[in-house]
């Protein structure tokens, strides 16, 4: 059982976009204890559509398990008997983080669309605070998948001192036109539906749900594979028969159509729109000529990258473009490139290879 | 390949590798040499292997490990990079000899090269009597064998003068006797250190 806490900085924050964010919060959650010399920290950084509540479940909803308890935990490949586990909202996020939906104290209504855009560098530089308001002096390490992933090499760049490992599964160095281009059509979804209201839809009492649902449906085409879609839904049917009409023929509809609705209900869209520009605009080595091996010369850490071979979002490619910079500075890495057939979304399922493969690592992470 | 391997062949690399050396093993099995070099000699070393249990098995000895198929080259990797890239028992695994040999001295100072010497008396006399040889370096069957190029010391060495790669130096084995005697009848394995030639 866990319990989210928050933390308050009043340190203004100055943003990659110029803004400053003057005070903000941050919701975290933590699991495992600190050692006494502090040095059995693990960060656990979420993508798009995740959390702070990263392992365990709620006190009061048994069904409220966190998004990567299948990872984390006792006993688990990331084993909360070894690590102090800590999972964080990020800035712009809306699960209690200051984001979209808070009260911008400026004009004491939410800020809406005018909450800055805040970027990978952002929010690894408030995390890099609430380690020190947790007493965390350097992580062991820090972990994450896909957006997740680019915080974690982001943390080896912003504070190489303060990281020993960095765990980059299933991400990119910087994502490609046609993944910008993915981003896009959903970010268009949410900007063109009339309830967005410019992105003061909080205001109007209604939320974007139709291009949220859309955004969200394109997304999840993306994450998973062809084969994996063949295989789950083919061209299988709802009913017996065709039906001419708009309706939901093939499961797969019905399948998409429920995970939109699903999504497009607990999901804020404003987050949406910030987080996948986040994932845009992030490329460390577009500051070096697009040089990735001079961006990660700062990097200290040691690494483990993951890949999986049907992810063509982040695909194999990716880390490895990543793991040829981090040789050419000497660094320690290691790359995995997990068989698996579901596409983006295996690194949040739990192939024993692969979660052999983290757990030997973090077996290997001296505390 | 790394339990036909004994650690007296580790002895014989860790001889031609300097302290502090950047070191590249190509089918790296489960690390133990790169675990042994960096305990004799204090290198920063890789491994490459393409099979996920001995990428594990790597990343449980803490020994660095990069997944890629060796038959896609080493494009990824700069030139002369390091001073030492070793294939130890798995150039017989590997279907582009001549552009692997290329690739290791293309981003190596020096290669380092083991494999089993299919012109080994006993794999004579295997074939002579109508079989495929088994052995100790060659435990499998026909069927299931990981090698796709069988190859004597000769014909590495006729390769190597056809493709201007220098022979440094060469042990030759049979188990872990060194071989002087017409190795390429005599030992069941050899171990090279090659140069670029001129």
């Amino acid at each position: 059982m866990v319990a989210p806490q928050r933390a308050h900085f009043d340190a203004p924050l100055r943003l990659r976009c110029g803004s400053i964010l003057p005070a903000y919060d941050l919701v975290y959650e933590t699991y495992g204890e600190l050692n006494a010399a502090g040095t059995n920290a693990v960060l656990v950084c979420h993508a798009l559509s995740g959390s702070h509540h990263v392992a365990g479940v709620y006190g009061d909803d048994p069904r409220s398990v966190g998004w990567w308890d299948n990872l984390v935990g006792p006993g688990k490949p990331l084993d909360t008997r070894k690590f102090f586990v800590v999972g964080v909202n990020n800035l712009g996020g809306c699960y209690g983080s200051t984001g979209p939906m808070s009260v911008n104290p400026a004009t004491g209504r939410p800020w809406g669309a005018d909450f800055p855009v805040v970027t990978v560098e952002d929010w690894v530089a408030a995390q890099g605070r609430l380690a020190d308001h947790l007493g965390i002096q350097q992580w062991a390490a820090v972990i994450g998948g896909s957006l997740g992933g680019m915080q974690a090499l982001q943390w080896t760049l912003e504070f190489p001192e303060r990281i020993r490992h960095a765990l980059v599964i299933a991400s990119a160095p910087k994502l490609t036109a046609q993944n910008i281009a993915f981003n896009d059509v959903a970010r268009q979804a949410i900007l063109t539906d009339p309830d967005f209201h410019g992105g003061h839809y909080y205001e109007h009492g209604v939320v974007p749900a139709r291009g949220l649902r859309l955004a969200r449906m394109i997304g999840h085409i993306t994450y998973l594979s062809d084969d994996q879609m063949a295989e789950k839904f083919g061209r299988r049917q709802r009913g017996d028969k065709l039906k001419f009409s708009y309706d939901v023929d093939f499961e797969i509809e019905s399948y998409l159509r429920y995970q939109g609705d699903k999504f497009a209900g607990f999901f804020d869209a404003n987050t949406y729109l910030i987080t996948t520009k986040a994932l845009d605009y992030f490329d460390p080595a577009g500051d070096y000529g697009g040089d990735l091996a001079a961006a990660l010369a700062r990097a200290r850490a040691a690494f483990l990258l993951v890949s999986f071979t049907t992810d063509w979002r982040f695909a194999p490619e990716r880390s490895r473009e990543m793991v040829f910079a981090l040789v050419h500075n000497r660094r320690d890495v290691s790359y995995a490139e997990i068989e698996s057939s579901a596409g983006h979304d295996s690194f949040l399922l739990d192939d024993p290879h692969y979660h052999a493969v983290v757990g030997a690592y973090f077996d290997g992470i001296k505390v | 390949m790394t339990n036909v391997f004994g650690r007296f062949d580790f002895e014989v690399i860790a001889g031609w590798i300097g302290p502090g050396e950047r070191v590249l093993d190509l089918g790296c099995g489960d690390g133990s040499l790169l675990k042994y070099l960096r305990e004799v000699r204090a290198i920063r070393g890789y491994g490459v292997d393409n099979d996920k249990d001995n990428v594990l098995a790597c990343i449980r000895n803490g020994v660095n490990v990069i997944q890629i198929d060796l038959e896609r080259g080493l494009a990824g990797f700069e030139d002369g990079f390091f001073d030492h890239v070793i294939m130890s028992l798995s150039l017989q695994t590997v279907r582009h000899t001549e552009q692997m040999l290329a690739e290791m001295l293309r981003v190596g100072r020096e290669a380092v090269v083991s494999f089993p010497n299919f012109g080994y008396k006993p794999h004579r006399e295997a074939i002579a009597a109508g079989r495929m040889p088994v052995s100790e370096r060659l435990p499998y069957q026909w069927y299931n064998s990981p090698n796709v190029r069988f190859f004597t010391i000769a014909d590495f060495e006729a390769l190597c003068a056809g493709r201007g790669i220098q022979v440094r130096e060469r042990l030759a084995f049979d188990g872990d006797h060194p071989v002087t005697q017409d190795p390429n009848l005599n030992a069941s394995m050899a171990v090279y250190r090659l140069g670029r030639g001129g």
